[in-house]
């Protein structure tokens, strides 16, 4: 159906036919189709986009949101998913930062225009500096696999070595992005875990470590939740095979935990989410990339960093450190490439560690570590469960094994749903080795009550001798 | 009614708030926020959470993060939000090949709704129906407009974009055995920095077309340099200069017979919807920037979304999963045969995708299709103006320009001194933003204009006017110019050393703090 003529689009100002018969007039042509003559009738689309009839703006409204209305989200249950997305509480002045249209809808201007968007880049960069205690950080990546991914490729060119050791506790999916963004010319090579602990296997990092080793890279905690506690004689391995030592980190336990600096990393890569972005479906991510303010370490990111120079004036301006080293400088010789990646989240973080301070994430990192340790020492009083799997300690995430249940993770997280409630990451397709376990996650928004009808709600569906699936409901 | 009063030329000035950095506003005891709490019988049953923590990971020294009230973080932050100037506020045609067109308030409100923030990536397929048939459908939607078969969206911006599709060439030529044989990607000098680097990363040599004295890349350039060492060719058409190369189906052609395969730069295809599309120019891939084209916010750069669409014999490469719809239900199908492994975490950024869906509701087939033609009447009529302007020049063809065109100033800065760069600062006193050109600046002195169809006649005038100012200034006043910005957050910023000397640069305030003790004319705290 062809649009009314009279009747203006609401985005589309233009669509008023004598404002475009004066412009034509300007432009000297007869009409508009004229102004596609450039486009060969064999290249032309005579066809019709097989798409929906417009609606209004109230019609528009009510079909998303009855969409919405289909999924259920988190706020509607008790949610203990993480797995690298996690559920924290967002303070409103988050949100009110972030949705201000001037910060929504800018993108690339000068430091004149858009000087409030370069300091308030510049501050996020300066405050999680603060936060891993190192000198610079990056205007943010896409999320923390990237930064992983990007790490490792700075510290190939920094070593001029093309391999890179991870350890196998790794999430699969950050390793996959990892493996595709290294290849062709880097290879990674999983380490062993301590089948205990989770641990670094040390025997089997000293037997894969070699002098063509660029970097060695771990996290803090490890993508199974425990603390990875061996950092400096990791850190030292690596530097004396003239390796990088690369450690990613979630932010949200750098109020308790030290920073990977204070254990030799060179290079600390993470994920910026837990700091006052909401999950998003996971369109809340957002990396970060931290190093020494070395001209080794600067010279190799690709990405934008924000430095501060004085204007005419004295007062302070921003600009591009080391422009040059970019691909929007240099498109074939640049390091790595540059584009749209994830800054708003960046001005948000920002926000979010001006609001909590030394003591807000102190308090945000001990509140987190009591709540799992509570969670962890209940779910194991249930009979055939033991949280976690692994016997050191944990941050935020705990390997919940329900292998002495004689259950399987899905059919538990399935009764758990028809009681509202969503368990964590089934692992026993990506961890096979663990059997049946499943990757929890407490946060500062459970409260003990939640956490009591987690325990209780399991206690029952694993004693049942009948289980699950006979009532099954389904979800709505 | 004709429009008759004379072009607004704005007595603009920028909000100057002269605010400090956040660590400036130190004030020891204050909060912004207080985190939910540990109940006192979970304390009373587990002690502090420290003990069981080894001694060596506890954080003895607390991190030098400044303590502030909520009020005046909030303050803050609005402050500096003010000096920052969003496409809501301006005439938002300076910022060529970035599509900056109305963000539509309506998509803005749907994409706080909670069903949809409050999400985790890894819930159950049957508590999630509603987000799987966005992405589903605005799946449908990319099919129609491309002439594609699949769209993934995890690709999360252009950039991303264009390294999943790099990624796929090489595992499509890995899969066949040639993978190491084919080793070379063309490209052209009027694309995205980022078609070539992204290539560069995943291995590949790069060849770039150079264009001729019209702006096209001649079909001659292309035959002598592909064989069978090409392993693709990455192309945007138009490019950045706006202008169409109509024999673009010849240049596929090309590439597919020597063994290559062919990939679109979509970011910006806003002149194009439901006029031409990326399967009938005979490419294997394109992808659409939904935070260009299909009004998704920029965000300040991102997060954004790289919407990748491939022909069906590469759909078993994309990034999974990808959502499948079995009439009824919606699922996530991870089993794609040679996947090139993800590209960014789960499902790429779901908000962009459903702001980007609500835009095609909005507008249907025929609305889409005038998009594209107000865009490219808005874009000729404003090259015809700009074309006018004293000193200004819109080098390569004449006519023949469809979204935007990339100006010079060539004959104003040789005749006065003024450079496109002190136009751009000047802009700002006028209340605009303008910007000049992707490196290297083939087209010299360049400015790259891109009005959209969301500007009105009146609008395009008013950027019009601000430029023919800037161009008469610098004619008669030429420092005026070249002195500017005077109505901005700041003045011109000089020493730029500052930012290339490792000894000066500072990318953090602790970094600063080391190296400089400057400031005058201004307190600062202790």
């Amino acid at each position: 159906m062809a649009i009314e003529k009279q009747i203006a689009h609401p985005y589309i100002p233009n669509t008023v036919p004598e404002v475009q018969e004066e412009m034509l007039r300007e432009i000297g042509a007869e009409s508009i189709e004229e102004l596609f003559e450039g486009i060969p009738e064999s290249l032309r689309f005579r066809g019709k986009m097989d798409l929906p009839q417009p609606l209004t703006e109230y019609r528009l409204r009510q079909h998303v949101e009855t969409l919405l209305n289909k999924n259920k989200s988190c706020n509607e249950t008790v949610s203990f998913l993480g797995a690298g997305c996690w559920q924290h509480f967002v303070p409103a002045v988050c949100d009110e930062i972030n949705q201000r249209s001037e910060f929504l809808t800018a993108y690339a201007g000068e430091p004149y225009e858009d000087f409030g968007r370069y300091q308030a880049l510049f501050e996020y960069q300066s405050l999680v500096a603060e936060l891993v205690d190192m000198d610079v950080v990056n205007v943010p990546t896409f999320d923390w696999a990237q930064a992983a991914a990007t790490s490792l490729r700075m510290a190939c060119r920094m070593t001029e070595r093309n391999e890179v050791l991870l350890p196998k506790t790794i999430d699969p999916d950050k390793y996959s992005m990892i493996k595709n963004y290294c290849s062709p010319e880097i290879n990674c090579t999983l380490v062993n875990y301590d089948g205990i602990s989770g641990q670094i296997d040390m025997d089997d990092l000293e037997e894969k470590i070699s002098t063509k080793t660029a970097a060695v890279y771990f996290e803090n905690p490890s993508f199974l939740g425990f603390i990875e506690e061996k950092g400096s004689a990791i850190s030292e391995l690596a530097h004396q095979f003239g390796a990088i030592s690369v450690v990613g980190v979630d932010p949200s336990s750098l109020g308790v935990l030290e920073p990977p600096s204070h254990y030799g990393a060179d290079i600390v890569c993470g994920e910026l989410q837990p700091l006052g972005m909401h999950m998003n479906y996971g369109g809340g991510q957002a990396g970060f990339i931290a190093t020494r303010d070395e001209e080794k370490f600067i010279k190799e990111y690709p990405s934008r960093l924000f430095g501060i120079v004085p204007t005419v004036k004295g007062e302070y301006g921003f600009g591009d450190v080391a422009y040059e080293r970019t691909s929007f400088h240099d498109r074939v010789n640049g390091k790595e490439s540059v584009g749209t990646q994830t800054a708003l989240w960046g001005i948000t973080a920002g926000v979010y560690l001006s609001l909590l301070g030394p003591h807000g994430m102190r308090e945000l990192g001990q509140t987190i570590m009591q709540k799992s340790q509570y969670a962890m020492k209940r779910l194991s009083m249930i009979e055939g469960v033991t949280a976690s799997r692994f016997n050191s300690t944990n941050f935020k995430e705990f390997v919940v094994d329900f292998n002495g249940t004689g259950k399987k993770v899905e059919d538990i997280h399935q009764a758990l749903r028809e009681k509202d409630i969503f368990g964590g990451k089934d692992l026993s397709s990506t961890f096979p080795e663990l059997g049946q376990c499943g990757l929890y996650c407490i946060t500062e928004i459970h409260t003990k009550d939640d956490i009591d009808r987690l325990v209780k709600e399991i206690e029952s569906c694993t004693k049942k001798k009948s289980q699950g699936k006979d009532d099954k409901h389904g979800a709505s | 009614m004709a429009q008759v009063s004379e072009p607004k030329l704005r007595d603009f000035h920028q909000a100057k708030w002269d605010e400090p950095l956040i660590f400036e506003l130190h004030q020891p005891g204050e909060r912004g926020v207080v985190v939910p709490k540990t109940e006192p019988e979970i304390e009373a049953e587990i002690g502090d959470g420290f003990t069981a923590l080894p001694e060596n990971m506890l954080r003895k020294k607390e991190p030098q993060l400044p303590e502030v009230s909520q009020a005046r973080v909030l303050r803050h932050y609005l402050r500096l939000s003010q000096e920052t100037l969003g496409s809501d506020f301006n005439v938002e045609i300076g910022q060529g090949t970035c599509t900056m067109k109305y963000i539509p308030k309506v998509n803005e409100f749907l994409v706080r709704n909670p069903k949809l923030t409050e999400l985790h990536p890894y819930q159950d397929e049957s508590t999630v129906q509603g987000m799987l048939a966005a992405i589903y459908h605005l799946d449908l939607a990319m099919r129609e407009i491309s002439g594609m078969d699949y769209f993934s969206f995890q690709p999360s911006g252009g950039t991303q974009a264009l390294f999943a599709m790099a990624s796929i060439v090489r595992a499509k030529h890995g899969a066949t055995g040639e993978g190491e044989k084919r080793d070379e990607i063309i490209t052209t000098m009027f694309s995205h920095p980022s078609q070539a680097a992204t290539a560069v990363v995943k291995g590949y040599k790069i060849i770039t077309l150079k264009p001729d004295e019209d702006g096209y890349p001649r079909l001659e350039d292309l035959k002598k340099v592909v064989s069978d060492r090409t392993a693709g060719f990455v192309v945007a058409n138009p490019e950045d200069t706006g202008i169409y190369n109509p024999r673009i189906k010849e240049f596929t052609d090309i590439v597919h017979k020597a063994g290559g395969i062919c990939y679109y730069d979509q970011a910006n295809a806003n002149g194009l919807l439901g006029i031409t599309r990326a399967k009938e120019a005979g490419f294997d891939m394109c992808f659409f920037n939904l935070h260009k084209t299909f009004a998704a916010p920029h965000m300040c750069g991102g997060p954004a979304t790289g919407a990748l669409g491939v022909k069906d014999e590469l759909k078993q490469f994309l990034p999974g999963p990808i959502v499948e719809c079995d009439g009824e239900k919606y699922r996530l199908n991870h089993q794609l045969a040679s996947s090139i492994g993800k590209v960014r975490s789960f499902h790429g950024v779901p908000q962009t995708v459903l702001r980007a869906y609500a835009w095609i509701r909005s507008l249907g087939a025929e609305g889409l299709k005038e998009v594209a033609k107000i865009a490219v009447l808005n874009n000729n009529y404003l090259y015809h103006k700009v074309k006018e302007i004293r000193g200004a020049s819109a080098p390569y063809v004449n006519g023949g320009r469809l979204e935007q065109v990339r100006y010079s100033w060539e004959q104003m800065t040789e005749e006065t001194g003024v450079t496109t760069e002190d136009v751009q600062r000047r802009m700002t006193d006028f209340g605009h933003h303008y910007w000049t050109s992707h490196h290297p600046y083939v087209v010299p002195q360049p400015f790259t204009l891109e009005p959209t169809e969301s500007y009105s006649k009146e609008d395009l005038d008013e950027y019009i006017a601000a430029l023919t100012q800037i161009s008469k200034e610098a004619y008669e006043e030429p420092e005026k110019v070249q002195n500017a910005p005077y109505r901005s957050v700041i003045h011109k910023i000089e020493e730029e050393d500052f930012l290339d000397n490792p000894d000066k640069w500072a990318v953090t305030w602790r970094a600063f703090l080391k190296k400089h003790n400057w400031k005058e004319g201004k307190v600062k705290s202790e």
